[in-house]
C-alpha cells in the first residue's frame, strides 16, 4: 500500500465533514463536522511530514491541536448562551446578534 | 517501529490496518453527519478520532497519536457530550428545510469538492516517501522538543497566549450574573396562590403496579395520561412511556388466566404464551 492512501483518506473524511457543515442544522452538530475537517488536515499534515521526513508537519498538526482545543472552548460557550438566550440550538435561528 | 515509519512502502499490515481501520473511520465520519441524535453523532466521531490516532501511530507521529486520545477524544468530545447534555435536550434538528432544495445542493457540493480534491490527489507526483526514519532517530517527542523550543518558540509562545484568552472568554461568555434576588419558596407559593393555578404541587408520576419509574405518566380518572407528572426534561425528550392502555390489557389477561384455569386444566401449559406476549407489550 502506497502510504499516499492516507491523503486520500483525509480528503474523504474533510468532504464528509464539509458537506456536514452544509447540511446539519444543529449547531453543535456543525460543530463537530468542523472538527472533523480539521482531524482531516492533521492527518494530512502527518502524512506529508512521513513524505518529507521532517517533523515540521506534525509541529504544525501539534498546533492545530491546540488552536482546535481553544475553538472548541469558545464555540461552545457562544452555544451555550445562544442556547440560554433563544432556547434553540439551531442555526437557523440565531439570525440576529442580539435577541 | 521506527523501521516501519521509515519503510518507504507500507507493509502490509499496515495495509491491512489501513483498509479495515479507515473503513470504520469513514463509517464513523458519515455517522457523524447522518445520525439524528447528537449524542451518536458525538460518539461516531469520537471513533473516528482514535482511528485517526491509530494513524498517527502508524505514521510514526507517536507524540501526536497519543495527544490525539487525550486532547481530542478524552478532552474536546467529553467537553461536546457536556454540552449536549446542556442544551442537546430540546435541540432535535428540526427535518424541515428552511431553504428549498438545501440538502441537495450541500451534497452536490460535497460531491464535487470530493471529486476535486481526489482528482488533485492524483495528479501530483507523491510516489517518494522518505519516512521518518532519520528525523525519529532521537526519539519522536525528543524531535517535536527540540523543533518547538528553537524554530516554533514564539508560536508556542503565542499558542499559551491563546489558551488563556480562551479559558477566559468562555468564562465571560458563560457566566451568568444573578441580577435579582432568588425568589424564596414563600414567595413562590405566594405568586402560585395570586396566579390562581397549579395551587397544590404538581401531580407525581403514575405508580403502576410493577412500574415504579418518573417516566410513566398518571392516569387521569378517565385513564388518559397526564403530562403534568411526568418532568419537562423527558417530555421534551419524548421519553414518556404511556401505560394508559395497559389497565384494561392487564384485566383481559388476568380474565384469560382465570378462565383457563377454571374451565380447561390440561390446556394450562398453553396458558403462559399468551401472557409472556403481554409482557412484550408492556416493555
Amino acid at each position: 500500500m502506497n502510504p499516499v492512501n492516507y491523503l486520500y483518506l483525509a480528503a474523504l473524511l474533510f468532504t464528509i465533514g464539509a458537506a456536514g457543515v452544509l447540511i446539519r442544522r444543529n449547531a453543535i452538530v456543525v460543530f463537530m463536522c468542523v472538527e472533523l475537517m480539521l482531524n482531516a488536515c492533521n492527518l494530512t499534515l502527518v502524512a506529508f511530514s512521513r513524505m518529507h521526513g521532517n517533523l515540521d508537519g506534525q509541529i504544525v498538526a501539534f498546533f492545530t491541536m491546540v488552536v482546535a482545543a481553544a475553538e472548541v472552548v469558545v464555540g461552545l460557550a457562544i452555544i451555550v448562551s445562544l442556547f440560554r438566550s433563544r432556547h434553540s440550538a439551531s442555526v437557523d435561528d440565531a439570525s440576529l446578534m442580539k435577541l | 517501529m521506527s523501521a516501519l515509519a521509515a519503510a518507504n512502502a507500507a507493509s502490509t499490515g499496515e495495509a491491512v490496518q489501513f483498509w479495515v481501520l479507515g473503513t470504520i473511520a469513514v463509517i464513523g465520519a458519515l455517522g457523524t453527519i447522518l445520525l439524528k441524535k447528537a449524542v451518536h453523532s458525538a460518539l461516531s466521531l469520537a471513533a473516528t478520532m482514535i482511528i485517526l490516532a491509530v494513524f498517527y501511530l502508524a505514521n510514526g507521529a507517536y507524540f501526536l497519536g497519543v495527544v490525539q486520545i487525550i486532547v481530542y477524544t478524552g478532552a474536546i468530545m467529553m467537553l461536546f457530550l457536556f454540552v449536549v447534555m446542556l442544551v442537546g435536550v430540546t435541540a432535535a434538528d428540526s427535518l424541515k428545510e428552511t431553504i428549498k432544495g438545501q440538502r441537495w445542493l450541500a451534497v452536490a457540493c460535497g460531491l464535487g469538492f470530493g471529486i476535486l480534491l481526489v482528482s488533485g490527489l492524483g495528479r501530483a507526483s507523491l510516489d517518494t516517501f522518505e519516512g521518518l526514519g532519520t528525523a525519529n532517530a532521537g526519539g519522536n517527542v525528543e524531535g517535536l522538543a527540540a523543533l518547538i523550543f528553537t524554530t516554533y518558540v514564539f508560536a508556542f509562545e503565542i499558542t499559551g497566549a491563546l489558551l488563556i484568552t480562551a479559558t477566559v472568554g468562555a468564562m465571560v461568555l458563560t457566566h451568568r450574573e444573578r441580577i435579582e434576588r432568588a425568589r424564596t419558596q414563600r414567595e413562590l407559593s405566594e405568586q402560585r396562590v395570586r396566579e390562581g393555578k397549579h395551587l397544590p404541587p404538581l401531580p407525581a408520576p403514575g405508580v403502576y403496579a410493577r412500574h415504579n419509574a418518573v417516566d410513566i405518566a398518571g392516569l387521569l380518572p378517565d385513564g388518559t395520561p397526564s403530562e403534568l407528572t411526568v418532568s419537562q426534561t423527558l417530555r421534551a425528550r419524548g421519553q414518556v412511556r404511556d401505560v394508559s392502555r395497559q389497565a384494561l390489557e392487564d384485566l383481559k389477561a388476568l380474565e384469560q388466566r382465570a378462565e383457563e384455569r377454571l374451565g380447561r386444566g390440561p390446556s394450562e401449559p398453553q396458558a403462559s404464551r399468551p401472557q409472556g406476549r403481554k409482557e412484550e407489550n408492556a416493555q
